[in-house]
């Protein structure tokens, strides 16, 4: 696959990197001269001096048959418009913004950007789930179905510890997915399983029934 | 007419003024407080401190209300995304942006943007002045 990843930048560094290993042909465009120097040192011709938001730049790498367009600078809207010209001047078929305000997700999607990845969201998810007293932790958002997949723990405290999963009544939209124990290996919950302390249990669920299925689940 | 202008440097700060003079209701935004120092004393409007890309900072500066956005700032990629915010986000009536690229400006022309290149009108204008 050709792919053009916008921004030299820590980021754009590291995926470059790995793109490479996977074997793909990438070009990363950067502005600044003396980081484009360095990738080039180091990596080969693989850095080209210029700005990603010119239409006129990326018609110089041949954005034209490119499979792919990552955006990773550090500012949203210089992702956007280098999502939107690759989009709309060069047909690529799939671009990719990194954004740092969680907020510009829907907005990115209905401006054509075919995916967007919040660093923000991701960092506070990993924190999250370091967080001892979060009983339910966030791991992974579908976005297109509206749909999250969540951990929950069952701790001692818990009002759940000994009851069957018939018994809880879990909002609507929640499914539990795959337990966990302490000690044993994964299963696939069934009506008559027995939730115990230690207890990991995977579930999907809507980001709006979130808490609700934290209550469910007796966290406190 | 009710205006949110996002920007104040030397044109949005003028353009306030004059649209203010006129009997608008004229908020102006920026991300600098120190730019304000442009708008004359005798503005009558508002001047916020905010960025035009944040939503929540749009929605403290009215644009639910507004007749007219317009974006002003020295970025180009700043003033489409604060206009396509206005525009589909916020469904205000009629937004006009500037974009110094010219090669931009025709794109989001094409996308239904109302855009402006002062770089392709002074270099026109100059063009004309010496070719008389």
């Amino acid at each position: 696959m050709y792919i053009i990843v916008v921004g030299g930048g820590r980021l754009g560094y590291n995926l470059l990197k790995a793109l490479l290993n996977e074997g793909h042909e990438v070009l990363v465009l950067e502005k600044d001269a003396r980081i484009c120097k360095t990738i080039t040192d180091e990596l080969g011709s693989v850095c080209f001096r210029g700005d990603g938001c010119e239409a006129a730049t990326l018609a110089e790498v041949g954005t034209g048959r490119a499979d792919m367009l990552v955006a990773v600078t550090g500012d949203d809207e210089d992702n956007l418009v280098s999502c939107q010209v690759a989009k709309h001047k060069h047909n690529v078929p799939r671009t990719i913004a990194r954004i740092r305000n969680p907020q510009n997700s829907a907005l990115f999607k209905k401006l054509g950007v075919d995916v967007t990845v919040s660093s923000t969201d991701l960092i506070l998810e990993a924190i999250e789930r370091e967080v001892p007293t979060h009983t339910v932790t966030q791991l992974l958002t579908i976005e297109d179905k509206g749909l999250v997949i969540v951990d929950a723990k069952v701790n001692t405290e818990s009002t759940t510890v000994g009851k069957a999963i018939k018994e809880l009544v879990l909002p609507k939209e929640s499914k539990l997915v795959l337990i966990i124990p302490g000690q044993g290996n994964a299963h696939v919950p069934t009506a008559n399983t027995v939730l115990l302390a230690g207890d990991q249990i995977i579930a999907i669920t809507t980001p709006d029934s979130k808490e609700a299925l934290r209550a469910a689940l007796g966290g406190v | 007419m009710k205006i949110l202008i996002m920007g104040c440097g030397r044109v949005g700060a003028r353009l306030a003024s004059m649209l203010d003079k006129d009997g608008h209701e004229v908020t102006i935004m920026d991300i600098d407080t120190y730019s304000f120092r442009r708008l004359p004393p005798s503005f009558g409007g508002t001047a916020l401190f905010g960025n035009g890309i944040d939503q929540e900072a749009l929605k403290k500066a009215g644009i639910e209300g507004v007749d007219i956005f317009i974006a002003v700032t020295q970025g180009d990629n700043r003033n489409v995304m604060a206009c396509q915010i206005a525009k589909h986000v916020f469904n205000v009536p009629r937004v006009i942006c500037r974009l110094y690229d010219p090669l931009r400006e025709e794109m989001y022309a094409a996308l239904g943007l109302e855009t402006i290149s002062p770089t392709k009108i002074f270099a026109q204008l100059l063009k004309e002045k010496i070719e008389g």
